[in-house]
């Protein structure tokens, strides 16, 4: 186990290098650092001396990957690959736009994110796998057609519908929550209150009728027919057997997901006014904030390869055929 | 009147792919055993409403996207035609006044007032604050407070009725040419049907010939869905985001669709190193969140196309370009879940006895490849390209409200809802731009969606058949 681990981590190293090495071609190869200078400073009154300063405080002023000028190892190490690139190993992102450490702005605005995120998640999980386990349970019948015409219908809504939809009809019309914004503490709890149920909402088309397929593959099989000529009601030859047997399929999907929660959500997050890592993305996207997507970048595809990691280790916990070598 | 055409590069895609998917139509037709899943298919009631629905999209996709540019009356200096800067398409010559007829801001849906009040002189010389007429929409009334009400009804009514008379004439029109080319009574023709969508198909294009009346007599006198706030015609928007849509959704598959098919059957075909390079490479690319890497793709393409201006001959080009380019780079990012797909099935392929008999004959691999394992991952390629489509037209949206969508100058539904967005605070609210573009993508990406799902019930080898699906 621990040596499948290592072998596993090791393997997500060069994969970080691909996304590194990929990042540093989109931000600094396609488009010189003098361009992203002119485009950010406008177009068209942009003097020499104006892109050097705009070089020079965001050290975009050094070679690319080899300094000629530099001595010894600096020849290396003095270059904007070195610099900006490289140090996203050590999780080192530099500065934003606005001179603030991207490193810091991250931790702080992880915990918004997952206070979203992170109810969002597990109640929505229960929630859609026991809808889908009661179409299971009803299928064939007027309800499951009804469950099914339900989730594709919702599924062709689009996620912003929900939002701009759910602020309209619960905090304008109502007054139930605030529309936007957001609190430390116990008294977040007003301000989560609708972020969540909105996400948990435009999740139940697709994640609902994907588990039922899953379901409905399992009810099939010889396991369940066993089951019940025991002589178990179905309910419980569904939520014991069933599920349990289904966990397969459905962790392969989930559990890729939990690291990500960290990220946040960017549409929520920007509609809501939540400071967290989602609307910290958005804003950086819209405010041209080269430095700040970079860093999320490689954030993003360092959880996602976590997430990959855990997911092998969750089988070998809900099955226990399976042994990580 | 003469004009110059306009190729835009998404018009040359999109007439590449109509010309791609009429070409495979005529190669399946002729072969009984691909021919064998679309009859499936065709018998799928749903299935075929939803295509019928999709198909009307389509056509205004398409006349929307013949572009041409008007030449001026006046000639320069030296005897030659001068081009209006304004590309234009047969969509848009088609529905007229829909396009030129704008007000001055907001107005409410079949609205005879504008939204805002104005300072108004009336006859006697004083200054009044109320709501002005509009310029266009119920123009004709005289006295709208005792007109309006029974005008629109009585437009509604005429609207459904000459839309029904329309709809029934084309579905008598269809059946009598159908049944006189199979050589057989109009009744007969029917009742050999009785077990297909025939109906059901006639009977919504008969509601939707209906529904065609109602909304081209109200939108000839009025502002049907509105207007926006600089007071174009929402309805002629919302019209005009379906080309977007559809060219988000089909363009960037037709983009991907080489790269996955080469690289996932050659992944899974030849395995060992070839294998492992591109596993590696797919594996990159999908462990980055693919919102960050549109989104640090479309900031870089953004730089790119600032740097060279000269490359446009128009404004409008160069937001056709920006599409396109996101359509490459939706492409890149969705790109991985297919060759993964491919891959794995040409795994499973690669070990039946006709590809090792094949093997053993000495056939080349490039033939192995191109004879017998691609033809067996096209159902694959077809429920992958279908099932991506509603999915994109969502996308869109979303990565247009983000910022990192088509151009601001594009009409799409992202723009429109982005623009709208804060019109639910005003007071009154105007809610019409958003529930119609809403609205308007609801429809498609639901028809997309049930599509869809009988593309994929007929084509899927796995699904089991002894119930009628």
């Amino acid at each position: 186990m621990i040596a499948y681990l290592i072998r596993r981590i090791l393997y997500a190293v060069p994969i970080l290098i691909g996304v590194n090495l990929l990042t540093f071609a989109l931000f600094f190869v396609i488009n010189t650092p003098d361009d992203m200078a002119r485009m950010q400073l406008g177009m068209k009154r942009v003097t020499p001396e104006a892109i050097d300063k705009w070089k020079q405080q965001r050290g975009y002023d050094k070679p690319l990957m080899f300094n000629v000028q530099a001595a010894g190892t600096e020849k290396l190490t003095d270059t904007i690959f070195f610099r900006k690139s490289a140090s996203m190993f050590v999780f080192d992102f530099g500065y934003s736009d606005d001179g603030r450490s991207i490193s810091r702005e991250i931790l702080t605005r992880m915990l918004p994110s997952l206070v979203i995120a992170l109810p969002t998640f597990v109640v929505g999980l229960l929630l859609y796998v026991t809808f889908a386990l009661l179409m299971t349970l009803f299928r064939g019948t007027v309800l499951d057609l009804a469950g099914v015409t339900l989730c594709v219908l919702l599924m062709s809504i689009s996620s912003l519908f929900y939002i701009i939809g759910g602020q309209f009809l619960v905090s304008k019309l109502w007054h139930w929550v605030p529309i936007s914004g957001y609190a430390g503490g116990v008294d977040s709890l007003r301000f989560i209150l609708l972020p969540v149920l909105i996400g948990i909402v435009a999740g139940i088309g697709s994640s609902s009728r994907w588990y039922r397929t899953i379901f409905l593959e399992e009810v099939g099989r010889d396991y369940v027919r066993t089951a019940r000529a025991k002589g178990l009601s179905e309910l419980r030859v569904l939520f014991k057997h069933v599920l349990k047997n289904a966990m397969i399929p459905i962790l392969t999907g989930v559990v890729a997901v939990i690291p990500l929660l960290f990220m946040g959500s960017l549409l929520t997050e920007s509609f809501f006014g939540i400071p967290g890592l989602g609307s910290y993305t958005i804003d950086a996207i819209q405010a041209q904030d080269f430095g700040v997507v970079r860093a999320m970048v490689f954030l993003g595809s360092a959880l996602y390869i976590v997430g990959l990691i855990l997911t092998d280790i969750s089988y070998t916990v809900v099955d226990p055929r399976v042994r990580l070598q | 009147m003469s004009f110059k055409l306009v190729m835009l590069w998404t018009d040359v895609m999109i007439f590449l792919l109509l010309a791609v998917a009429l070409g495979g139509a005529w190669w399946i037709r002729r072969r009984p055993h691909l021919l064998l899943p679309w009859q499936r298919l065709f018998k799928s009631r749903v299935g075929m409403v939803a295509m019928l629905v999709l198909s009307l999209f389509v056509v205004i996709g398409l006349l929307d996207s013949l572009h041409y540019r008007v030449a001026l009356p006046e000639k320069n200096s030296n005897g030659q035609t001068v081009y209006a800067a304004e590309v234009l398409s047969v969509f848009d010559t088609l529905v007229g006044d829909l396009r030129s007829h704008s007000e001055k801001t907001y107005s409410a849906p079949l609205a005879v007032y504008l939204y805002a009040k104005e300072s108004m002189e009336t006859a006697d010389g004083k200054i009044l604050r109320d709501y002005p007429r509009l310029k266009y929409g119920g123009a004709h009334l005289r006295d709208p407070q005792s007109e309006h009400a029974a005008d629109v009804i009585k437009r509604s009514l005429y609207g459904v009725f000459a839309g029904w008379l329309g709809g029934v004439l084309l579905a008598l029109l269809i059946v009598s040419f159908a049944a006189a080319r199979s050589r057989t009574s109009a009744r007969a023709w029917v009742e050999a049907r009785q077990n297909t969508p025939l109906n059901a198909m006639l009977a919504t294009l008969v509601l939707l010939a209906m529904l065609f009346g109602l909304a081209a007599n109200l939108a000839g006198a009025y502002h049907l869905l509105g207007t926006d706030k600089v007071g174009q015609d929402v309805l002629y928007l919302s019209l005009k985001s379906i080309r977007t849509g559809l060219v988000i959704g089909t363009v960037t598959t037709l983009v991907m669709l080489p790269f996955a098919l080469f690289f996932g059957i050659a992944a899974g075909y030849f395995r060992g190193w070839v294998d492992d390079v591109i596993q590696y490479l797919y594996t990159v690319l999908s462990s980055i969140p693919s919102v960050l890497l549109i989104a640090a793709a479309v900031l870089m393409m953004q730089v790119t196309i600032e740097k060279h201006g000269e490359w446009f001959a128009s404004s409008v080009e160069r937001a056709d370009l920006r599409l396109l380019f996101l359509c490459l780079i939706l492409g890149v990012t969705s790109w991985t879940g297919l060759c993964r797909l491919l891959r794995g099935e040409a795994l499973k392929l690669r070990e039946l006895e006709y590809i090792q008999a094949a093997q053993a004959f000495g056939v080349s691999s490039l033939r192995i490849l191109s004879r017998h394992i691609l033809p067996n991952v096209m159902h694959i390629v077809l429920i992958a390209v279908v099932m991506d489509f509603s999915a994109l037209v969502l996308a869109e949206a979303v990565l247009s409200y983000v910022g990192v969508g088509v151009d601001p100058s594009t009409n799409s539904f992202g723009t429109l809802i982005n623009n709208a967005r804060l019109e639910m605070g005003r007071e009154p609210m105007v809610w019409w731009t958003l529930a119609s573009a809403f609205g308007f993508m609801l429809v498609l990406v639901l028809a997309a969606n049930l599509f869809a799902d009988a593309v994929r019930d007929a084509f899927d080898p796995h699904l089991n058949r002894t119930g009628d699906a």
